[in-house]
Protein backbone atom coordinates (compact mmCIF):
# COMPACT_ATOMS: atom_id res chain seq x y z
CA UNK A 1 0.00 0.00 0.00
CA UNK A 2 1.28 3.57 -1.13
CA UNK A 3 1.92 6.13 1.93
CA UNK A 4 -0.86 7.25 3.27
CA UNK A 5 -2.15 10.72 1.69
CA UNK A 6 -4.05 11.86 4.64
CA UNK A 7 -3.23 10.32 8.18
CA UNK A 8 -5.10 10.66 11.20
CA UNK A 9 -3.20 9.90 14.23
CA UNK A 10 -4.91 9.52 17.79
CA UNK A 11 -7.21 11.94 17.47
CA UNK A 12 -9.25 13.48 20.15
CA UNK A 13 -11.59 16.31 20.37
CA UNK A 14 -14.41 17.26 23.18
CA UNK A 15 -16.48 20.51 23.19
CA UNK A 16 -16.61 21.53 26.99
CA UNK A 17 -17.49 18.19 28.85
CA UNK A 18 -18.52 16.18 25.92
CA UNK A 19 -16.45 13.74 24.59
CA UNK A 20 -17.18 13.59 20.68
CA UNK A 21 -14.43 11.80 18.91
CA UNK A 22 -11.72 9.69 21.10
CA UNK A 23 -8.40 8.05 19.35
CA UNK A 24 -9.47 8.26 16.05
CA UNK A 25 -6.90 6.77 13.11
CA UNK A 26 -7.32 7.11 10.10
CA UNK A 27 -5.01 6.64 6.35
CA UNK A 28 -6.14 7.34 3.74
CA UNK A 29 -4.07 6.68 0.16
CA UNK A 30 -3.85 8.84 -3.21
CA UNK A 31 -6.68 8.19 -4.96
CA UNK A 32 -8.76 5.80 -2.59
CA UNK A 33 -12.31 6.08 -2.12
CA UNK A 34 -13.06 5.90 1.66
CA UNK A 35 -16.56 5.87 3.16
CA UNK A 36 -17.43 6.93 6.86
CA UNK A 37 -20.68 5.54 7.81
CA UNK A 38 -21.93 6.08 12.03
CA UNK A 39 -25.21 7.44 13.49
CA UNK A 40 -26.58 10.37 13.25
CA UNK A 41 -24.83 12.60 16.01
CA UNK A 42 -21.99 10.64 16.15
CA UNK A 43 -19.26 13.07 15.96
CA UNK A 44 -19.36 12.78 11.82
CA UNK A 45 -19.35 15.97 10.89
CA UNK A 46 -16.95 16.78 13.84
CA UNK A 47 -14.14 14.48 11.86
CA UNK A 48 -14.80 16.47 8.84
CA UNK A 49 -14.18 19.71 9.96
CA UNK A 50 -10.97 18.65 11.31
CA UNK A 51 -9.68 17.25 8.52
CA UNK A 52 -10.94 20.58 6.71
CA UNK A 53 -9.05 22.50 8.86
CA UNK A 54 -12.37 24.08 10.43
CA UNK A 55 -11.66 22.49 13.96
CA UNK A 56 -8.25 21.63 15.69
CA UNK A 57 -8.35 18.26 17.71
CA UNK A 58 -7.31 18.80 21.26
CA UNK A 59 -4.86 15.82 21.08
CA UNK A 60 -3.59 13.83 18.09
CA UNK A 61 -2.11 14.65 14.45
CA UNK A 62 -4.04 15.52 11.12
CA UNK A 63 -1.51 15.10 8.09
CA UNK A 64 -2.08 15.48 5.00
CA UNK A 65 0.70 14.43 2.22
CA UNK A 66 2.77 13.93 6.05
CA UNK A 67 2.36 17.79 6.83
CA UNK A 68 0.14 18.60 9.72
CA UNK A 69 -2.92 20.61 9.24
CA UNK A 70 -2.66 24.08 9.97
CA UNK A 71 -5.99 25.48 8.91
CA UNK A 72 -8.59 25.72 5.96
CA UNK A 73 -7.07 25.27 2.43
CA UNK A 74 -7.90 24.85 -0.93
CA UNK A 75 -5.96 21.52 -0.95
CA UNK A 76 -9.39 20.22 0.89
CA UNK A 77 -12.53 20.48 -0.61
CA UNK A 78 -15.61 20.19 1.33
CA UNK A 79 -19.31 19.61 0.26
CA UNK A 80 -21.78 19.95 2.71
CA UNK A 81 -24.79 18.71 3.67
CA UNK A 82 -26.84 21.93 3.69
CA UNK A 83 -25.09 23.07 0.30
CA UNK A 84 -23.36 26.10 2.17
CA UNK A 85 -24.07 28.36 -1.24
CA UNK A 86 -24.53 32.41 -1.16
CA UNK A 87 -28.05 32.98 -1.55
CA UNK A 88 -27.30 36.24 -3.43
CA UNK A 89 -25.04 34.89 -6.22
CA UNK A 90 -25.83 33.11 -8.81
CA UNK A 91 -24.53 29.63 -9.90
CA UNK A 92 -21.56 30.94 -11.58
CA UNK A 93 -20.77 33.77 -8.93
CA UNK A 94 -20.42 31.44 -6.22
CA UNK A 95 -17.78 29.09 -8.02
CA UNK A 96 -15.94 32.27 -9.30
CA UNK A 97 -15.90 33.45 -5.91
CA UNK A 98 -13.74 29.75 -4.69
CA UNK A 99 -11.80 30.16 -8.05
CA UNK A 100 -10.59 33.98 -8.08
CA UNK A 101 -9.62 32.96 -4.56
CA UNK A 102 -7.37 30.30 -5.38
CA UNK A 103 -6.37 31.23 -8.40
CA UNK A 104 -5.86 35.23 -8.47
CA UNK A 105 -2.97 35.18 -10.32
CA UNK A 106 -5.27 33.70 -13.55
CA UNK A 107 -6.21 35.89 -16.56
CA UNK A 108 -10.33 36.99 -16.01
CA UNK A 109 -10.58 35.15 -19.25
CA UNK A 110 -9.06 31.88 -17.69
CA UNK A 111 -10.62 31.95 -14.69
CA UNK A 112 -14.25 32.15 -16.56
CA UNK A 113 -13.58 29.65 -18.72
CA UNK A 114 -12.82 27.58 -15.81
CA UNK A 115 -16.05 28.41 -13.85
CA UNK A 116 -17.62 27.47 -16.52
CA UNK A 117 -16.12 24.14 -17.15
CA UNK A 118 -16.52 23.10 -13.89
CA UNK A 119 -20.11 23.57 -14.18
CA UNK A 120 -20.70 21.91 -17.21
CA UNK A 121 -18.69 18.87 -15.45
CA UNK A 122 -22.10 18.51 -12.87
CA UNK A 123 -23.88 19.55 -15.98
CA UNK A 124 -25.68 22.50 -14.49
CA UNK A 125 -24.49 24.58 -17.52
CA UNK A 126 -28.37 25.67 -18.47
CA UNK A 127 -28.91 27.06 -15.07
CA UNK A 128 -25.35 29.10 -14.54
CA UNK A 129 -27.24 32.31 -14.30
CA UNK A 130 -29.69 31.03 -11.52
CA UNK A 131 -29.15 31.73 -7.79
CA UNK A 132 -29.94 29.07 -5.25
CA UNK A 133 -33.10 29.75 -4.51
CA UNK A 134 -34.14 28.83 -7.90
CA UNK A 135 -32.53 25.67 -7.95
CA UNK A 136 -33.63 21.77 -6.74
CA UNK A 137 -31.78 20.47 -3.42
CA UNK A 138 -30.22 18.17 -6.01
CA UNK A 139 -29.14 20.56 -8.33
CA UNK A 140 -27.61 22.68 -5.60
CA UNK A 141 -25.68 20.28 -4.49
CA UNK A 142 -24.16 19.85 -7.76
CA UNK A 143 -23.37 23.47 -7.44
CA UNK A 144 -21.60 22.51 -4.60
CA UNK A 145 -19.65 19.52 -5.78
CA UNK A 146 -19.07 21.83 -8.43
CA UNK A 147 -17.18 24.42 -6.28
CA UNK A 148 -15.18 21.95 -4.56
CA UNK A 149 -13.82 20.58 -7.55
CA UNK A 150 -12.83 23.98 -9.02
CA UNK A 151 -10.25 24.46 -6.58
CA UNK A 152 -8.65 21.38 -8.01
CA UNK A 153 -8.01 20.02 -4.60
CA UNK A 154 -5.91 16.94 -3.11
CA UNK A 155 -8.84 15.84 -1.50
CA UNK A 156 -12.72 15.92 -1.25
CA UNK A 157 -14.66 15.64 1.79
CA UNK A 158 -18.13 15.08 1.49
CA UNK A 159 -19.82 15.20 4.41
CA UNK A 160 -23.42 13.81 3.81
CA UNK A 161 -23.62 15.40 0.58
CA UNK A 162 -26.75 13.31 -0.38
CA UNK A 163 -28.95 12.98 2.70
CA UNK A 164 -31.43 15.77 2.36
CA UNK A 165 -32.10 14.52 -0.61
CA UNK A 166 -35.04 11.87 -1.87
CA UNK A 167 -34.34 8.31 -3.14
CA UNK A 168 -34.56 9.23 -6.72
CA UNK A 169 -32.15 12.31 -6.54
CA UNK A 170 -29.56 10.61 -4.43
CA UNK A 171 -29.62 7.50 -7.38
CA UNK A 172 -28.74 9.83 -9.72
CA UNK A 173 -25.70 12.06 -7.62
CA UNK A 174 -24.16 8.93 -6.39
CA UNK A 175 -23.91 7.72 -10.26
CA UNK A 176 -22.69 11.41 -10.71
CA UNK A 177 -20.29 11.21 -7.90
CA UNK A 178 -19.15 7.65 -9.17
CA UNK A 179 -17.94 9.35 -12.68
CA UNK A 180 -15.91 12.12 -11.07
CA UNK A 181 -14.28 9.80 -9.44
CA UNK A 182 -13.86 8.08 -12.67
CA UNK A 183 -12.33 11.21 -14.11
CA UNK A 184 -10.43 12.93 -11.83
CA UNK A 185 -9.22 10.22 -9.84
CA UNK A 186 -9.23 12.37 -6.82
CA UNK A 187 -8.81 10.93 -3.16
CA UNK A 188 -12.37 11.28 -1.84
CA UNK A 189 -13.46 10.63 1.79
CA UNK A 190 -17.20 10.38 1.98
CA UNK A 191 -19.57 10.55 5.28
CA UNK A 192 -22.68 8.74 5.11
CA UNK A 193 -25.65 6.87 6.82
CA UNK A 194 -26.57 4.64 4.28
CA UNK A 195 -24.33 1.78 4.44
CA UNK A 196 -25.40 0.89 0.47
CA UNK A 197 -24.05 4.06 -0.49
CA UNK A 198 -20.84 3.03 0.73
CA UNK A 199 -20.81 -0.22 -0.57
CA UNK A 200 -21.78 1.74 -3.97
CA UNK A 201 -19.21 4.09 -4.10
CA UNK A 202 -16.14 2.99 -1.56
CA UNK A 203 -12.78 1.26 -1.98
CA UNK A 204 -13.25 1.11 1.96
CA UNK A 205 -15.79 1.31 4.39
CA UNK A 206 -15.15 2.32 7.83
CA UNK A 207 -18.06 2.61 10.44
CA UNK A 208 -17.95 5.04 12.89
CA UNK A 209 -19.54 4.25 16.44
CA UNK A 210 -22.01 6.26 17.84
CA UNK A 211 -20.85 9.07 20.53
CA UNK A 212 -19.93 10.14 22.90
CA UNK A 213 -16.28 9.29 22.40
CA UNK A 214 -17.07 8.05 19.14
CA UNK A 215 -13.82 5.86 16.82
CA UNK A 216 -13.86 4.29 14.13
CA UNK A 217 -14.33 0.56 13.74
CA UNK A 218 -12.37 -2.21 11.59
CA UNK A 219 -12.44 -1.04 7.93
CA UNK A 220 -14.24 -3.10 5.59
CA UNK A 221 -12.86 -3.31 2.18
CA UNK A 222 -14.91 -2.86 -1.16
CA UNK A 223 -13.63 -5.50 -3.70
CA UNK A 224 -16.48 -5.14 -6.25
CA UNK A 225 -15.34 -4.37 -9.53
CA UNK A 226 -16.42 -1.23 -11.14
CA UNK A 227 -18.76 0.61 -12.56
CA UNK A 228 -21.05 -1.32 -9.92
CA UNK A 229 -25.05 -1.54 -10.90
CA UNK A 230 -27.22 -0.66 -7.92
CA UNK A 231 -29.49 -3.55 -9.12
CA UNK A 232 -26.93 -6.19 -9.53
CA UNK A 233 -25.19 -5.42 -6.10
CA UNK A 234 -27.89 -7.76 -4.57
CA UNK A 235 -26.78 -10.76 -6.59
CA UNK A 236 -23.00 -10.06 -5.37
CA UNK A 237 -21.87 -12.58 -2.69
CA UNK A 238 -19.35 -9.82 -1.14
CA UNK A 239 -22.32 -7.09 -1.14
CA UNK A 240 -23.74 -8.49 1.32
CA UNK A 241 -20.59 -10.10 3.51
CA UNK A 242 -19.68 -6.14 3.71
CA UNK A 243 -23.76 -5.25 4.74
CA UNK A 244 -23.67 -7.81 7.59
CA UNK A 245 -20.09 -6.91 8.22
CA UNK A 246 -20.45 -2.92 8.71
CA UNK A 247 -24.30 -3.28 10.42
CA UNK A 248 -23.02 -6.15 12.35
CA UNK A 249 -20.59 -3.67 14.03
CA UNK A 250 -22.83 -0.72 13.99
CA UNK A 251 -25.44 -2.44 15.55
CA UNK A 252 -23.01 -4.56 17.53
CA UNK A 253 -22.21 -3.89 21.00
CA UNK A 254 -18.84 -2.06 19.80
CA UNK A 255 -20.87 0.34 17.44
CA UNK A 256 -23.37 1.38 19.94
CA UNK A 257 -23.60 3.27 22.84
CA UNK A 258 -23.23 0.77 25.75
CA UNK A 259 -25.21 2.42 27.91
CA UNK A 260 -26.74 -0.61 30.26
CA UNK A 261 -29.34 0.12 32.75
CA UNK A 262 -31.57 -2.17 34.52
CA UNK A 263 -34.85 -0.88 35.92
CA UNK A 264 -37.61 -2.65 37.91
CA UNK A 265 -40.65 -1.99 36.05
CA UNK A 266 -44.45 -3.39 36.28
CA UNK A 267 -46.91 -3.52 33.62
CA UNK A 268 -50.23 -4.67 35.16
CA UNK A 269 -51.59 -7.47 33.20
CA UNK A 270 -54.68 -5.57 32.79
CA UNK A 271 -57.27 -5.45 29.21
CA UNK A 272 -58.29 -1.95 27.62
CA UNK A 273 -61.91 -0.83 28.72
CA UNK A 274 -64.41 -1.66 26.04
CA UNK A 275 -65.46 2.01 25.18
CA UNK A 276 -68.23 0.84 22.48
CA UNK A 277 -69.67 -1.19 25.54
CA UNK A 278 -73.53 -0.29 26.58
CA UNK A 279 -72.37 -0.40 29.87
CA UNK A 280 -69.54 2.24 30.78
CA UNK A 281 -67.96 2.51 34.05
CA UNK A 282 -66.83 -1.30 34.60
CA UNK A 283 -65.24 -0.74 38.70
CA UNK A 284 -62.22 -2.36 37.48
CA UNK A 285 -60.15 -3.47 34.74
CA UNK A 286 -60.49 -6.62 33.61
CA UNK A 287 -57.17 -8.96 34.17
CA UNK A 288 -56.03 -10.28 31.26
CA UNK A 289 -56.35 -13.91 32.90
CA UNK A 290 -60.05 -13.76 33.00
CA UNK A 291 -60.87 -12.42 29.69
CA UNK A 292 -61.21 -15.74 27.43
CA UNK A 293 -62.31 -15.93 23.69
CA UNK A 294 -64.84 -18.77 23.20
CA UNK A 295 -65.92 -19.94 19.40
CA UNK A 296 -69.40 -21.75 19.47
CA UNK A 297 -71.56 -22.96 16.94
CA UNK A 298 -75.25 -21.55 16.97
CA UNK A 299 -78.12 -22.96 15.45
CA UNK A 300 -77.99 -26.12 13.61
CA UNK B 1 -58.04 -21.59 12.24
CA UNK B 2 -60.18 -18.45 11.16
CA UNK B 3 -58.51 -15.43 10.18
CA UNK B 4 -58.30 -12.82 13.46
CA UNK B 5 -58.34 -9.41 11.38
CA UNK B 6 -60.32 -9.79 7.51
CA UNK B 7 -60.46 -7.28 4.58
CA UNK B 8 -63.23 -8.53 2.31
CA UNK B 9 -63.26 -6.67 -1.15
CA UNK B 10 -62.54 -3.65 0.15
CA UNK B 11 -62.77 -0.59 -2.39
CA UNK B 12 -61.41 2.90 -2.73
CA UNK B 13 -63.04 5.33 -5.08
CA UNK B 14 -62.68 9.16 -5.24
CA UNK B 15 -65.01 10.85 -7.45
CA UNK B 16 -63.13 13.31 -9.60
CA UNK B 17 -63.97 15.57 -12.69
CA UNK B 18 -63.26 13.56 -14.90
CA UNK B 19 -65.29 10.38 -13.32
CA UNK B 20 -64.80 7.87 -10.57
CA UNK B 21 -61.14 7.20 -9.70
CA UNK B 22 -60.62 3.52 -8.63
CA UNK B 23 -57.77 3.84 -6.31
CA UNK B 24 -58.29 0.16 -4.51
CA UNK B 25 -60.20 -2.73 -5.97
CA UNK B 26 -61.11 -5.60 -4.14
CA UNK B 27 -58.89 -6.07 -1.99
CA UNK B 28 -59.14 -8.80 0.05
CA UNK B 29 -56.46 -9.74 3.35
CA UNK B 30 -57.03 -12.80 5.79
CA UNK B 31 -54.46 -12.33 8.80
CA UNK B 32 -54.25 -14.73 11.60
CA UNK B 33 -53.65 -13.49 15.31
CA UNK B 34 -49.86 -12.61 16.31
CA UNK B 35 -49.39 -12.67 12.57
CA UNK B 36 -47.12 -9.44 10.78
CA UNK B 37 -48.27 -8.64 7.31
CA UNK B 38 -46.33 -6.21 5.19
CA UNK B 39 -47.68 -4.52 2.43
CA UNK B 40 -45.00 -3.27 -0.08
CA UNK B 41 -45.36 -1.40 -3.23
CA UNK B 42 -44.13 1.91 -4.79
CA UNK B 43 -45.35 5.17 -3.55
CA UNK B 44 -48.79 5.98 -5.00
CA UNK B 45 -49.68 2.73 -5.55
CA UNK B 46 -52.59 2.50 -2.62
CA UNK B 47 -51.13 0.95 0.40
CA UNK B 48 -51.41 3.87 2.47
CA UNK B 49 -55.22 4.44 1.26
CA UNK B 50 -55.56 0.05 2.49
CA UNK B 51 -54.03 1.08 5.63
CA UNK B 52 -55.98 3.86 6.74
CA UNK B 53 -59.32 2.28 5.63
CA UNK B 54 -58.43 -0.01 8.65
CA UNK B 55 -57.70 2.25 10.56
CA UNK B 56 -60.59 3.72 9.99
CA UNK B 57 -59.61 6.88 8.83
CA UNK B 58 -60.79 6.96 5.20
CA UNK B 59 -64.08 5.23 4.20
CA UNK B 60 -64.55 1.97 2.23
CA UNK B 61 -66.33 2.72 -0.74
CA UNK B 62 -66.99 -0.80 -0.74
CA UNK B 63 -66.07 -4.29 0.94
CA UNK B 64 -66.45 -4.90 4.50
CA UNK B 65 -63.20 -5.54 7.66
CA UNK B 66 -63.78 -8.11 10.79
CA UNK B 67 -61.01 -7.41 13.61
CA UNK B 68 -61.41 -9.98 16.41
CA UNK B 69 -65.20 -11.06 15.54
CA UNK B 70 -66.01 -7.31 15.01
CA UNK B 71 -67.17 -5.52 12.26
CA UNK B 72 -64.85 -2.14 11.58
CA UNK B 73 -66.57 0.77 10.95
CA UNK B 74 -64.30 3.84 12.20
CA UNK B 75 -61.62 4.69 13.75
CA UNK B 76 -60.87 3.29 17.42
CA UNK B 77 -58.57 2.41 20.47
CA UNK B 78 -58.16 -1.61 19.41
CA UNK B 79 -56.23 -0.33 16.68
CA UNK B 80 -53.02 1.40 17.39
CA UNK B 81 -51.57 3.09 14.52
CA UNK B 82 -47.79 4.60 14.25
CA UNK B 83 -47.37 7.12 11.35
CA UNK B 84 -44.87 7.88 9.01
CA UNK B 85 -44.00 11.29 11.42
CA UNK B 86 -44.98 10.79 14.92
CA UNK B 87 -47.70 13.66 15.09
CA UNK B 88 -46.79 14.13 18.49
CA UNK B 89 -48.78 17.29 20.62
CA UNK B 90 -45.80 19.33 20.79
CA UNK B 91 -47.01 21.02 23.79
CA UNK B 92 -46.86 17.71 25.66
CA UNK B 93 -43.89 15.78 27.16
CA UNK B 94 -43.29 12.25 25.60
CA UNK B 95 -44.93 10.72 29.05
CA UNK B 96 -47.84 13.10 28.52
CA UNK B 97 -48.37 12.16 24.64
CA UNK B 98 -48.79 8.65 25.62
CA UNK B 99 -50.87 9.45 29.03
CA UNK B 100 -53.70 10.61 26.85
CA UNK B 101 -54.43 7.60 25.11
CA UNK B 102 -54.01 5.76 28.12
CA UNK B 103 -56.03 7.56 30.08
CA UNK B 104 -59.22 7.00 27.55
CA UNK B 105 -58.42 3.54 27.22
CA UNK B 106 -57.46 2.35 30.81
CA UNK B 107 -60.80 4.75 32.17
CA UNK B 108 -61.30 1.93 34.70
CA UNK B 109 -57.86 1.14 35.88
CA UNK B 110 -56.22 3.18 39.05
CA UNK B 111 -53.83 6.11 38.65
CA UNK B 112 -51.12 3.90 39.42
CA UNK B 113 -51.71 1.32 36.93
CA UNK B 114 -51.95 3.73 34.21
CA UNK B 115 -48.65 5.28 35.03
CA UNK B 116 -46.97 1.65 35.35
CA UNK B 117 -48.11 0.94 32.15
CA UNK B 118 -46.94 4.37 30.52
CA UNK B 119 -43.19 4.17 32.40
CA UNK B 120 -42.93 0.26 30.81
CA UNK B 121 -43.50 1.22 27.60
CA UNK B 122 -41.56 4.43 27.21
CA UNK B 123 -38.42 2.59 29.07
CA UNK B 124 -39.04 -0.31 26.87
CA UNK B 125 -38.20 2.14 23.63
CA UNK B 126 -35.57 3.58 25.46
CA UNK B 127 -36.45 6.93 26.54
CA UNK B 128 -36.72 5.43 30.73
CA UNK B 129 -34.54 8.94 31.20
CA UNK B 130 -36.13 11.25 28.55
CA UNK B 131 -40.12 10.96 28.95
CA UNK B 132 -40.29 14.22 30.81
CA UNK B 133 -39.33 16.32 27.40
CA UNK B 134 -41.34 17.60 24.71
CA UNK B 135 -41.07 16.47 21.28
CA UNK B 136 -39.04 19.41 20.47
CA UNK B 137 -36.35 18.05 22.74
CA UNK B 138 -36.33 14.40 20.51
CA UNK B 139 -34.50 13.62 17.69
CA UNK B 140 -36.54 12.40 15.14
CA UNK B 141 -35.65 9.08 15.97
CA UNK B 142 -36.05 9.11 19.47
CA UNK B 143 -39.78 11.09 18.51
CA UNK B 144 -40.80 7.57 16.75
CA UNK B 145 -40.15 5.59 19.63
CA UNK B 146 -42.77 7.86 21.56
CA UNK B 147 -45.22 6.87 18.54
CA UNK B 148 -44.45 3.54 19.01
CA UNK B 149 -44.66 3.69 22.57
CA UNK B 150 -47.95 5.62 22.60
CA UNK B 151 -49.25 2.85 20.04
CA UNK B 152 -48.32 -0.36 22.15
CA UNK B 153 -49.42 1.15 25.01
CA UNK B 154 -53.33 0.77 24.26
CA UNK B 155 -52.75 -2.92 24.16
CA UNK B 156 -54.55 -2.48 20.74
CA UNK B 157 -55.67 -5.75 18.88
CA UNK B 158 -54.12 -4.83 15.80
CA UNK B 159 -51.05 -2.36 14.86
CA UNK B 160 -51.20 -0.65 11.53
CA UNK B 161 -47.78 1.10 10.91
CA UNK B 162 -47.48 3.31 8.28
CA UNK B 163 -44.24 3.63 6.43
CA UNK B 164 -42.99 4.13 10.35
CA UNK B 165 -39.39 4.32 9.48
CA UNK B 166 -39.74 6.12 5.93
CA UNK B 167 -38.33 10.02 7.41
CA UNK B 168 -34.90 8.45 9.17
CA UNK B 169 -31.69 7.61 7.72
CA UNK B 170 -30.84 4.40 6.99
CA UNK B 171 -29.01 3.45 10.72
CA UNK B 172 -31.39 4.78 12.99
CA UNK B 173 -34.15 2.61 10.93
CA UNK B 174 -32.05 -0.10 11.74
CA UNK B 175 -31.99 0.57 15.05
CA UNK B 176 -35.98 1.42 15.51
CA UNK B 177 -36.84 -1.95 13.62
CA UNK B 178 -35.00 -3.89 16.57
CA UNK B 179 -37.06 -1.54 19.25
CA UNK B 180 -40.27 -2.52 17.38
CA UNK B 181 -39.38 -6.36 17.25
CA UNK B 182 -38.31 -6.03 20.87
CA UNK B 183 -41.77 -5.35 21.87
CA UNK B 184 -43.41 -7.70 19.52
CA UNK B 185 -41.24 -10.36 21.05
CA UNK B 186 -42.78 -9.53 24.53
CA UNK B 187 -46.31 -9.51 23.12
CA UNK B 188 -47.37 -10.33 19.64
CA UNK B 189 -49.93 -8.14 18.30
CA UNK B 190 -51.49 -8.74 15.15
CA UNK B 191 -49.45 -6.04 12.69
CA UNK B 192 -50.18 -4.87 9.48
CA UNK B 193 -47.10 -2.58 8.39
CA UNK B 194 -46.57 -0.61 5.11
CA UNK B 195 -43.36 0.31 3.86
CA UNK B 196 -41.23 0.26 0.54
CA UNK B 197 -38.16 -0.83 2.53
CA UNK B 198 -37.40 -4.51 1.26
CA UNK B 199 -35.05 -4.88 4.14
CA UNK B 200 -37.64 -3.74 6.75
CA UNK B 201 -40.31 -5.96 5.26
CA UNK B 202 -37.89 -8.63 5.31
CA UNK B 203 -36.50 -8.63 8.82
CA UNK B 204 -39.84 -7.87 10.48
CA UNK B 205 -42.87 -9.61 8.69
CA UNK B 206 -44.47 -13.21 8.32
CA UNK B 207 -46.04 -12.45 5.16
CA UNK B 208 -45.38 -9.85 2.44
CA UNK B 209 -48.21 -8.55 0.20
CA UNK B 210 -46.44 -7.04 -3.02
CA UNK B 211 -49.12 -4.62 -4.33
CA UNK B 212 -48.77 -3.06 -8.03
CA UNK B 213 -49.16 0.53 -8.89
CA UNK B 214 -51.95 1.79 -9.02
CA UNK B 215 -54.89 3.04 -9.98
CA UNK B 216 -56.67 0.14 -8.90
CA UNK B 217 -54.02 -1.71 -7.23
CA UNK B 218 -54.32 -4.83 -6.64
CA UNK B 219 -52.45 -7.85 -4.49
CA UNK B 220 -49.57 -8.97 -7.42
CA UNK B 221 -47.78 -11.61 -5.15
CA UNK B 222 -47.64 -12.53 -1.35
CA UNK B 223 -44.42 -13.91 -0.02
CA UNK B 224 -43.60 -15.83 2.99
CA UNK B 225 -40.64 -15.25 5.59
CA UNK B 226 -40.06 -17.67 7.38
CA UNK B 227 -36.98 -16.56 9.39
CA UNK B 228 -37.42 -18.50 12.70
CA UNK B 229 -38.22 -15.53 15.81
CA UNK B 230 -37.04 -14.12 17.71
CA UNK B 231 -35.54 -12.58 15.27
CA UNK B 232 -31.85 -10.98 15.60
CA UNK B 233 -30.25 -8.69 12.50
CA UNK B 234 -27.25 -11.05 12.11
CA UNK B 235 -28.65 -14.05 11.40
CA UNK B 236 -31.60 -13.18 9.24
CA UNK B 237 -29.16 -11.40 7.34
CA UNK B 238 -27.00 -14.50 7.47
CA UNK B 239 -30.05 -17.03 6.81
CA UNK B 240 -29.71 -19.03 3.46
CA UNK B 241 -32.87 -17.72 1.91
CA UNK B 242 -32.34 -13.94 2.70
CA UNK B 243 -30.63 -13.15 -0.71
CA UNK B 244 -33.14 -15.19 -2.84
CA UNK B 245 -36.03 -13.95 -0.66
CA UNK B 246 -34.52 -10.03 -1.34
CA UNK B 247 -34.08 -10.43 -4.87
CA UNK B 248 -37.62 -11.78 -5.15
CA UNK B 249 -39.17 -8.56 -3.74
CA UNK B 250 -36.64 -6.33 -5.50
CA UNK B 251 -37.29 -7.62 -8.69
CA UNK B 252 -41.10 -7.42 -8.43
CA UNK B 253 -40.74 -3.66 -7.15
CA UNK B 254 -38.41 -2.87 -10.76
CA UNK B 255 -40.17 -4.80 -12.94
CA UNK B 256 -43.72 -6.11 -12.06
CA UNK B 257 -45.09 -3.84 -10.01
CA UNK B 258 -44.88 -1.15 -13.08
CA UNK B 259 -47.57 -2.00 -15.32
CA UNK B 260 -46.27 -2.49 -19.01
CA UNK B 261 -48.77 -0.06 -20.34
CA UNK B 262 -50.37 2.82 -19.06
CA UNK B 263 -53.74 2.32 -21.04
CA UNK B 264 -54.15 -1.25 -18.65
CA UNK B 265 -55.07 0.96 -16.04
CA UNK B 266 -57.85 2.37 -17.60
CA UNK B 267 -58.93 -0.78 -18.92
CA UNK B 268 -60.97 -3.01 -16.64
CA UNK B 269 -58.86 -4.42 -14.13
CA UNK B 270 -58.60 -7.79 -14.67
CA UNK B 271 -60.16 -10.51 -12.54
CA UNK B 272 -58.26 -10.95 -8.95
CA UNK B 273 -56.92 -14.31 -8.34
CA UNK B 274 -59.73 -16.47 -6.87
CA UNK B 275 -60.06 -15.80 -3.33
CA UNK B 276 -59.95 -19.28 -2.06
CA UNK B 277 -56.32 -19.38 -3.13
CA UNK B 278 -55.67 -16.47 -0.94
CA UNK B 279 -57.09 -18.25 2.17
CA UNK B 280 -55.10 -20.98 1.64
CA UNK B 281 -52.09 -18.73 2.50
CA UNK B 282 -53.81 -16.95 5.03
CA UNK B 283 -54.56 -19.88 6.90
Amino acid sequence: MARPFLELKNVSKRFGPNEVLRDVNLSVSEGEFVAIVGYSGSGKTTLVNLIAGLLTPDSGQVLLNGTGIAGPGPDRGVVFQNYSLLPWLTVAENIALAVDRVNPNWPAARRREHVAKNIALVNLSAAAGKRPAELSGGMKQRVAVARALAMDPKILLLDEPLSALDALTRATLQDEIERLRGESGKTILLITNDVDEGILLADRIIPLSAGPGATLGPAVAVEISRPRDRKLLNTQTDYHAIRREVLGYLLGPGGRRAVKVSRLLVLPEIEPDDLDSKFPGTPRPLRAREVHREEMNIGL
Amino acid sequence: MSAYAELSRITKIFPTPKGPAVIVRDFDLRIARSEFVSLIGHSGCGKSTVLSMVAGLSSLSGGGMILAGRELTGPGPDRGVVFQSPCLLPWLTAYENVALGVKQVFRSASALERRQIIEYYLTVVGLGDAMHQKPAQLSQGMRQRVGIARAFALSPKMLLLDEPFGMLDSITRFELQEVLMKLWKRKAITALMVTHDVDEALFLSDRIVMMTNGPAAEVGDILEVKFPRPRVRADVLAHPDYRRLREHLMNFLEVRAHRPDPVVAVAPTPAPQPHEEREKIAA
